[in-house]
């Protein structure tokens, strides 16, 4: 439509500034039979954004396989739920903070935490680990450094206080964050199967209660804004900016687990994005019902606020319930026993509509159907671009190369280095069940009162993905797969967070499309289910988006906690085994693009077939009791596994290997493997078993000493790795 | 053995200490709400470690007022034992059963990692069977101050509980996580019988810790 014929009494520019495109603002209309008021033009704004309708991801994500024999709730929900064992569910989300993050990066991280701590504990789970993943531009980049220390502060600031352990994560640098920074939280709870919440509100005439902090004036269209693209002026964007109060949100926790031990919630929902207006028609629409709500009744934190400033408030640590009339007076006592809001603000209806009033006066009346079914859908055009071609590396072109001094350039680089400065800034051990801390494979957290434990790891290489979008999406799944695997536990299900550039971009969507192909692909084959998660378009500056990160959340169960396996290197006189086939595939590899400045050369593949095959392995192994430690064959490739392994376990290994292409085995990046640990008494039972397994094993070398020493090409001393290892974010 | 383990809003080391009590004094302790008047009969009051009231305010100022402090207090100088833990002893500095002052770690971040201690005075109801032991530290605020009278007060009272040391037990900057005057890690009131510190023993009560030498400070309690 042109601007010629634009007919309607709203407006033209009004409709542009909340977000909404014209055709939008028509089926709006059309829906109402007449044009909205400010208010609900403010609603609908909110509720048809990008971050709060998937309407360009919705399509596509439908395509990713969701349920599976232990899925008790897939997406959908505040949260996804799986079970394990014993009437014990884990609850877990993961959702990106990034728009916010960057503008503000303290509050933003924070919020960031808190947002995906209240979708577990609206569920009824106790939330007992946080994880993270992150993505910072160029290392000098001017601003990197702030944004850093302020992300790190922010996540450490909020999971501190409320006295949630944050348990590990990931965290990555490259050019193509400048402008856009990433930043995805991911909380998992633990309930009883017996007593998990959901939002349906159901019971006409039942109280729906507002609970927690007052309504103020912070984050008004903060889920528009992460909607829109970045420019030169987005500094401005600031006041959208939430603030946290991880205090508040401790005693709401407290409140509500509390609540939910007696027989009073019969729908409950967080006040997220979008705040007061997607929790109430969230609410309604999955019950099928109408809420009225008197705004009047809102707790506010200033004078005069309007309707749509209380609909569109950000403002953190806030619930919506509908609670059985009865118990009104005991969720109340509660509520103020812990010094928060506690208020009755509308009721369930039969209208099917979201009716609100103020100060005696209607505000808006919309049908919900309008608001969620009809939310706009788009197929939108994609193509996908060719990846990257492959190129092979033959031996002559390294012979000049120093393969100890390139890996200790490798483990100092920020991609590569100890991640210790950032998680010693996070308290990884409150509620003292912290079995395996950051820094190995994967984190385990033991299920409070038992001998089991909820192993979790989040992983995504965006390069891979860039390059490759379907093996980058297989590759994402598969990564913490393998990293669950490595540290003991049958991996069940994932929760993913998508990070992406403009969908209305066809390539963008293409690199979308065929990311979820490739998980798709992956999670189906590991019977690793979708069970949540997020997605996070319009990550773009001055028309330069990010490259595709689809970070994925896995977790896994660990029947017994004995049977947990770390990367640290044990024992003097124990052997090291590569398991799995090794082909010196350097291409878009670490040590390409820190030695080489180089980025191309393909994505490996990844063979589902032998993911399949070697993990199995490995998890047979750990129950039989041969491992003493295990590490995943990740970025970088053997040997800077191998000196991970050393570091952690401050022990020293003897390599013995003899390759035609040393610099392509020991920094090649193919997938499927596997570095194990194995006793003496324990060697031949392994070569039996992977023999009949038909996996490959191959021989490293035999740990001692105070050094990484290889056969013919010299040793490095443990203590120079260890400082290369640290000083970068030492020096930070 | 009765024992209390005090709730503010806030505390979050409630539980954990709460689990360490039972698994090794053997009896689970009686948690005992912030707004509660008194505590009768006791043979520990914990004031355990977390954020109370966010420590939006100096650490531990707005909860040394909570009402049941009076009553610990009370206790206190009865002679019951009372231990404060990372932000129990920050109240109990805030409430006056402490001498010092806990300020800003040196480094201006938080710190959560294990280090080791060395327990200065062994003939404590506290102390009695300390060794040097690793135990994480987890806080923000743990760097210990008192000016020189003070220190030579506590110093010639035997009030040093714990301070910082190396795997060998030398006590030098190298080992000193956050800036304590002395590495104090630490300390007791007059009478002994009310401890102070920043290291959290009850992260380091059973194998699954990765470290259990926490435990030595309940079980003196117990002998």
């Amino acid at each position: 439509m042109t601007s010629s014929n634009w007919h309607f009494d709203t407006e033209k520019s009004l409709v542009e500034s909340h977000g909404l495109k014209l055709d939008e603002f028509e089926k709006i209309v059309e829906g109402l039979g007449r044009e909205p008021n400010l208010t609900e033009l403010g609603i609908f704004s909110a509720m048809w954004n990008e971050h709060c309708s998937y309407k360009s991801s919705k399509y596509w994500l439908k395509k990713l396989p969701t349920s599976g024999e232990r899925v008790i709730q897939g997406p959908g929900e505040n949260a996804g739920v799986i079970d394990i064992d014993d009437g014990d569910v884990a609850v877990f989300k993961m959702e990106s903070h990034n728009h916010p993050s960057f503008l503000e990066p303290y509050q933003g991280a924070a919020t960031g935490v808190g947002g995906i701590l209240r979708d577990v504990f609206t569920m009824g789970a106790r939330p007992v680990a946080n994880m993270n993943a992150l993505r910072f531009g160029d290392p000098n980049h001017p601003k990197t450094k702030h944004l850093v220390s302020g992300v790190v502060g922010g996540i450490g600031g909020y999971g501190n206080c409320i006295g949630i352990p944050t348990v590990g994560g990931e965290v990555n640098f490259h050019p193509s964050y400048n402008g856009n920074i990433l930043v995805n939280a991911m909380t998992v709870g633990i309930a009883k199967k017996d007593k998990i919440f959901y939002s349906a509100a159901a019971g006409i005439g039942n109280p729906v209660v507002y609970v927690g902090s007052k309504t103020g004036r912070d984050g008004i269209h903060g889920a528009t804004m992460a909607s829109a693209e970045f420019d030169d002026d987005s500094e401005e964007k600031k006041p959208t900016v939430q603030v946290g109060d991880p205090f508040t949100e401790k005693l709401l926790l407290e409140a509500c687990l509390e609540l939910m031990k007696e027989d009073a919630i019969i729908a409950i929902q967080d006040m997220g994005a979008a705040g007061l207006t997607s929790s109430s028609i969230e609410m309604a629409s999955k019950g099928n019902v109408g809420i009225d709500i008197n705004l009047s009744k809102v707790p506010m934190r200033a004078a005069n606020m309007t309707a749509y400033e209380l609909m569109l408030s950000e403002s953190q640590e806030r619930m919506l319930m509908v609670i059985q009339p009865k118990k009104e007076e005991l969720a109340r006592s509660i509520f103020k026993k812990w010094d928060l809001e506690f208020e009755v603000i509308g009721e369930v209806t039969d209208t099917k509509k979201l009716i609100l009033h103020m100060n005696g006066e209607e505000q808006a009346s919309i049908p919900i159907n309008i608001l969620v079914e009809d939310a706009p859908e788009y197929q939108r055009d994609y193509i996908v671009n060719d990846p990257s071609p492959l190129i092979s590396f033959e031996s002559k072109d390294f012979e000049d190369k120093d393969i100890l001094n390139d890996l200790l350039k490798m483990i100092s680089h920020p991609n590569l280095c100890s991640r210790k400065w950032i998680w010693e800034q996070y308290d990884h051990m409150v509620m003292a069940d912290t079995v395996v801390r950051p820094g190995s494979d994967a984190a385990v957290v033991r299920v409070h009162g038992t001998n089991k434990g909820i192993a979790i790891s989040t992983d995504c290489s965006p390069t891979y993905c860039r390059h490759n979008s379907y093996e980058g999406g297989k590759h994402a799944v598969v990564e913490t797969w393998r990293n669950i695997v490595a540290s003991g536990a049958e991996p069940i299900a994932i929760t993913d967070c998508m990070n992406f550039g403009n969908p209305e971009k066809p390539e963008i969507m293409g690199q979308f499309v065929e990311c979820i192909r490739g998980m798709g692909d992956a999670c189906s084959k590991l019977n690793y289910p979708v069970i949540s998660g997020n997605v996070s378009l319009y990550n773009e500056t001055n028309g330069e988006g990010i490259y595709p990160t689809p970070v994925i959340g896995g977790v896994g169960l660990i029947r017994d906690l004995s049977n947990t396996m770390t990367i640290d290197l044990k024992n003097e006189g124990n052997v090291l085994y590569l398991i799995g086939e090794s082909n010196n595939h350097l291409g878009n590899s670490h040590y390409l693009s820190i030695i080489q400045s180089r980025e191309d050369g393909g994505t490996p593949s990844i063979n589902l077939d032998d993911e399949l095959k070697n993990g199995k392995f490995i998890l047979d192994c750990i129950s039989k009791k041969l491992l003493k430690s295990v590490h995943d064959v990740g970025e970088g490739g053997v040997l800077v596994a191998i000196a991970e392994m050393c570091i952690s376990g401050k022990q020293g290994i003897k390599i013995d290997i003899t390759k035609d292409f040393l610099h392509g085995f020991f920094f090649g990046e193919d997938q499927a493997r596997y570095l194990v640990e194995v006793s003496q008494n324990k060697l031949e039972q392994l070569e039996v078993d992977a023999s009949k397994s038909a996996v490959k094993i191959e021989r490293i070398g035999e740990i001692g000493g105070t050094s990484i020493s290889i056969n013919s090409i010299g040793e490095v001393e443990l203590s120079s790795l260890i400082d290369h290892h640290t000083k970068w974010f030492n020096e930070f | 053995m009765k024992t209390h383990v005090i709730v503010f809003p806030g505390s979050n080391c409630d539980r954990d200490v709460a689990v360490a009590i039972q698994n090794i004094i053997g009896s689970s302790p009686e948690m005992v709400w912030h707004k509660d008047s008194t505590i009768n009969q006791s043979d520990l009051i914990v004031v355990p470690g977390g954020f109370s009231y966010g420590d939006y305010l100096r650490c531990g100022a707005m909860a040394s007022t909570s009402p049941i402090m009076k009553s610990v207090i009370e206790n206190a100088n009865k002679g019951v034992p009372v231990m404060g833990i990372c932000n129990g002893f920050q109240i109990l500095i805030e409430s006056g059963l402490l001498q010092g002052a806990l300020m800003r770690n040196s480094s201006l971040s938080f710190i959560c990692r294990d280090i080791i201690i060395k327990p200065t005075n062994t003939k404590t109801i506290f102390t009695n069977k300390s060794t040097i032991s690793k135990m994480p530290i987890a806080h923000n605020e743990g760097n210990y101050f008192a000016n020189s009278n003070q220190i030579k007060e506590i110093e010639d009272n035997d009030q040093i509980a714990f301070q910082y040391c190396d795997e060998n037990g030398d006590i030098n900057a190298h080992s000193n996580p956050n800036g304590s005057i002395n590495n104090i890690a630490g300390v007791f009131n007059k009478s002994k019988n009310v401890l102070g510190m920043m290291p959290h023993p009850e992260r380091a009560a059973e194998s699954i810790h990765g470290c259990d030498d926490g435990r030595n400070i309940f079980e003196s309690l117990l002998s």
